[in-house]
């Protein structure tokens, strides 16, 4: 969609992601998903009477990796606030979140913009708060199931300037948070289970506009494409209520992707007052300077140094640097290839190419990965030396995929796989063949140089893949070329 | 020996030495429970079979030689603690019916040193309320005029010690509710310092405020009892992670020398003359014992009920936002929609008071409303912990009455909210301040028993005990049981 001439757009994005921690951020219970319904809840997460939240430390490691990644402050001291509404899968009536004291303030995301240049989009702040549970609707005629599973899972939510021009730049920026926040490890990134969700303030103003316009909330995004889509139908009403000279009011609003249009869930006016106060049962918690230098020294390369690292030191392509420092254990599996190969380029192409094309085929993670990155660095290493041939060193891959061996050496010695680049064991086999083959030998002789590639798959053949294919290239054409 | 009204420590004699048993014990207060209680209520439930099983077994440990410090120990617990398996309803029609999966850590290291519990004592709904009119339950009656309150929100614990139907009992004070009544039914009771006692599975009235404590009828029970109800505790963070003493040593330590801080603002108008000419005899006792007695002054007391009927609503509105009828407790029948289960679900289950405070404790935490109320109440707080600290730079024990009059007929303030909540005036400052305080009896106003505060600084409940010790060395006021046929 183009924004129509005349106007402009700004959008934050609060997005709430899911922090992978194995129990939930006030409880002991598990948060893992797809359990049967109210499997997962303690008698914390039903809100039981008497019961007491005690914080799991684990939250505050994985919040400051995040506002550390993102050159955010950190607040060393962590309060917590309750923020009280009704509703029936909130089972206390109020949710534990942080309200004054934010774990994370500031920070910025670069993402790259549609005609290529980078923008950067500044945080507001992300602090920890508790996940509600879930009504179904559907559960029975005339009634709603609550399943409190996913009650207590820790969530940090990032909030954004309004920095955000069109739909385009939401997507990226979002995508950007989703890959940083699974590069550090510290949110499983699943969006069909609903791990990472986005709520967009959206407003329009005309193009000469200072002042931001009326802005509505999205609620509950759970796609990249909804948050497009729900950007697209949004900006389009704003404009067209405008443009028909009506005025906005600020609103809460819920995306229907079937009938393309967002729907009013509350104005302003009827906004839930959410009588924030200071959590009575947990008091502060202060994070040493130590305990946040320590996150910073054991935070890993993130993926744009990582990438830049690629392509200066390496010299990759930008789109070979930008796929290997996507995912944090594909670049570490790259990095220790590089180690042993020694040679970029080839380790690359070897990763990029056969190795995730069979993992993809296998459905496999990277650390799921049969061969390991030394052997594979040891293969790479055997091409440049010469040992083997390209064309070898595809079956030798094979080997290794399969377990056949662990190590490509044993394997091309046992099998005899040497590439042979003695020209008296190829001679005799090219003066064979262009005895053999007098027609194909004169025609090749009189320019017709695709008859060349002929005359080596022979000699490969012979050889069985073992001749250095560049070898018999020149060999062939030395003999021809004597008179 | 006379089990009505024997003390714990005395007990923990009998029961060693086998002059009785567990057994005995037990079936004696069941017994006077069936016989004395319909005229009291001070009881909501009574698990006089499992009671008298946990007695069987702390025969079987008694007579083995391996009992624990209080094994075979019969008391009563307040019935806002949940105890595993059985009823906890808070006083509350809410949970009338609700049966707890958990035991609150206080109740369950009283059990884990041997205390048998007879059953759980009648209160103000979610403890608020100064005379026990407020329970789901019916009113609880004062041992010794059954026409008066006996105070709260404590009071059926407290009523329960005093007719002499369980050794000692359990209760919790937000403001006063375990000092209140303790004064009005001639006990000790003590409110430890905030985080001495976990509040694990205590049900939350106002969190930053609720203490557990325990009714006893010597400072040396109370001590006793203390001591296996104390301790750190994983489960509430806002327990204090600090050593125990051994209260219950120490006590006989004479009090030469202890400074006494007669507190200006704890003798006001309000003040019935008879309930201050006993706590100014009883400052006289501490003189005499070579205690010196300072004038202090807490300059922010006047402001203390204000601040706390801000706060304590503050936080029990949301901590009462849970009881919505939808997971446990009561629910209304046949909803037409989510509006309508919420509505009538909490309007038929709550008691008038607790709506009244939940209203209030929403209003003030309004957007608008936050900074006038919430805001300025929490900064007299910080005022009133200031002068405590002031305070106890000069003094180690601050004295006053604990409560303005004594024992009050039933339904007398009942429409009169004001007169009520000045029930604690001398009670809410040291619950917004955190500090430990204790009533202890101190004389008879026309027959009734009058509380002594005592308020002691932080984590300072070792001199608190031992100042209330050597009182009731000197006194006989605590060994006063009600007239007639109790």
């Amino acid at each position: 969609m183009t924004i129509p001439a005349g106007w402009q757009i700004d959008i934050g994005l609060e997005i709430h992601a899911q922090l992978n921690t194995q129990s939930k951020i006030f409880s002991g219970a598990s948060t893992l998903f797809g359990q049967s319904p109210n499997s997962q809840a303690c008698a914390i997460d039903l809100g039981m009477p008497g019961v007491l939240p005690s914080v799991n430390a684990e939250v505050f490691k994985k919040a400051v990796q995040f506002g550390l990644s993102i050159g955010a402050m950190i607040n060393q001291e962590s309060r917590f606030d309750r923020k009280n509404y009704f509703y029936p899968d909130l089972p206390k009536g109020y949710q534990i979140t942080q309200m004054d004291h934010p774990i994370v303030l500031g920070g910025e995301i670069t993402i790259q913009t549609s005609n290529g240049t980078e923008k950067i989009i500044r945080v507001t702040r992300a602090h920890l708060e508790e996940d509600a549970g879930k009504s179904i609707h559907d559960f029975k005629p005339g009634y709603t199931g609550i399943d409190l599973n996913r009650a207590g899972t820790p969530l940090l939510e990032i909030v954004s300037e309004p920095d955000i021009k069109n739909a385009e730049e939401a997507v990226a920026y979002a995508k950007a948070i989703h890959q940083l926040l699974t590069y550090l490890e510290v949110c499983d990134g699943n969006m069909a289970e609903g791990s990472l969700r986005f709520d967009a303030n959206i407003s329009v103003r005309r193009q000469d506009a200072e002042a931001l316009g009326t802005r509505s909330e999205i609620k509950n995004l759970n796609s990249f494409r909804f948050l497009e889509q729900a950007i697209h139908f949004e900006t389009e009403r704003q404009i067209s209520v405008l443009e028909a000279g009506g005025t906005l009011i600020q609103d809460t609003r819920l995306f229907d992707p079937d009938r393309h249009e967002t729907r009013s869930m509350r104005s302003k006016e009827t906004a839930t007052d959410y009588r924030y106060f200071p959590e009575p049962d947990l008091l502060p918690v202060m994070l040493t300077a130590e305990f946040i230098e320590e996150i910073q020294a054991q935070l890993p390369e993130l993926p744009g140094k990582r990438a830049q690292r690629y392509q200066t030191a390496h010299e990759l392509s930008a789109s070979d640097a930008a796929l290997l420092s996507q995912d944090r254990r594909l670049g570490d599996y790259f990095d220790e290839v590089l180690t042993f190969s020694g040679n970029a380029k080839s380790a690359a192409n070897w990763v990029r190419g056969d190795l995730l094309s069979k993992l993809n085929e296998h459905e496999l993670g990277i650390t799921a990965c049969p061969i390991s990155p030394k052997h594979l660095g040891e293969m790479i290493q055997l091409i440049d030396q010469g040992v083997i041939s390209g064309k070898i060193a595809k079956a030798v891959f094979a080997a290794l995929w399969s377990k056949q061996t662990e190590s490509a050496g044993d394997y091309v010695q046992k099998n005899q796989l040497e590439q042979v680049s003695d020209a008296s064991a190829i001679e005799p086999l090219i003066d064979a063949l262009i005895a053999e083959n007098p027609k194909q030998a004169a025609d090749l002789r009189a320019g017709k140089d695709k008859l060349l590639g002929f005359f080596v798959g022979k000699v490969m053949q012979a050889t069985k893949g073992k001749a250095n294919p560049k070898q018999v290239n020149d060999l062939i054409r030395q003999k021809l070329s004597e008179p | 020996m006379n089990l009505n009204f024997a003390t714990l420590a005395d007990l923990q004699k009998a029961l060693r030495d086998r002059d009785i048993s567990a057994t005995e014990l037990t079936q004696h207060y069941l017994t006077r429970i069936e016989a004395l209680d319909p005229a009291l209520n001070s009881f909501i439930s009574i698990q006089a079979e499992a009671a008298l099983d946990a007695a069987r077994r702390a025969d079987e440990c008694l007579a083995r030689g391996d009992a624990r410090p209080l094994t075979g120990i019969a008391i009563a617990q307040k019935d806002i603690f949940c105890l595993q398996g059985q009823r906890t309803t808070a006083g509350s029609k809410m949970l009338s019916d609700f049966i707890a999966p958990y035991t609150a850590t206080c109740s369950e290291k009283l059990a884990d040193a041997g205390a048998i519990t007879l059953g759980k004592t009648n209160m103000d709904e979610f403890a608020m309320g100064s005379s026990n009119e407020n329970s789901y339950f019916g009113a609880v009656h004062n041992p010794w005029d059954p026409q008066l309150i006996p105070g709260g929100s404590s009071g059926g614990s407290a009523a329960a010690v005093a007719a002499g139907l369980c050794a000692a009992s359990t209760g919790t004070d937000t403001g006063g509710s375990i000092r209140q009544p303790a004064a009005m039914c001639g006990l000790t009771g003590l409110k430890p310092t905030y985080g001495r006692i976990s509040r694990w599975g205590m049900i939350a009235f106002a969190s930053s405020l609720d203490q557990a404590g325990p009714m006893t009828r010597t400072a040396q029970d109370a001590a006793i009892l203390l001591e296996h109800m104390a301790g750190h505790d994983p489960r509430d963070s806002t327990s204090l992670n600090e050593p125990v003493p051994r209260f219950s040593e120490g006590l006989s330590n004479n009090i030469k020398g202890l400074r006494i801080g007669v507190c200006r603002e704890f003798f006001t108008d309000g003040l019935d003359p008879l309930v201050e000419s006993s706590i100014r005899q009883a400052l006289a006792v501490y003189e005499s014992l070579g205690a010196t007695l300072v004038d202090v002054s807490l300059p922010h007391t006047p402001y203390s009920v204000s601040a706390y009927y801000v706060i304590a609503p503050a936080e029990c509105s949301a901590n009462l936002a849970r009881f919505d009828g939808i997971r446990y407790g009561h629910r209304c029948l046949d909803p037409e929609n989510l509006q309508d289960l919420y509505q009538r679900s909490r309007g038929e289950g709550f008691g008038e008071e607790v709506k009244k405070r939940i209203l209030v404790g929403t209003f003030a935490l309004s957007a608008g409303y936050f900074d006038a109320f919430y805001h300025r109440a929490q900064k007299i707080r910080r005022l009133i912990k200031e002068d405590f600290v002031k305070a106890f730079e000069h003094v180690d024990v601050i004295a006053g009455p604990t409560a303005p009059t004594p024992a009050f007929p039933l339904g007398e303030k009942a429409g009169n909210p004001v007169e009520m909540y000045l029930q604690d005036i001398f009670t809410i400052s040291a619950s917004l301040a955190g500090v430990p305080a204790m009533s202890i009896p101190a004389g008879l106003a026309n027959g009734l028993p009058v509380g002594l505060q005592l308020i002691g600084n932080y984590l300072q409940e070792g001199p608190l005990l031992q100042a209330a010790h050597q009182f009731q060395q000197a006194t006989h006021w605590h060994t006063l049981t009600p007239p007639e046929a109790l």
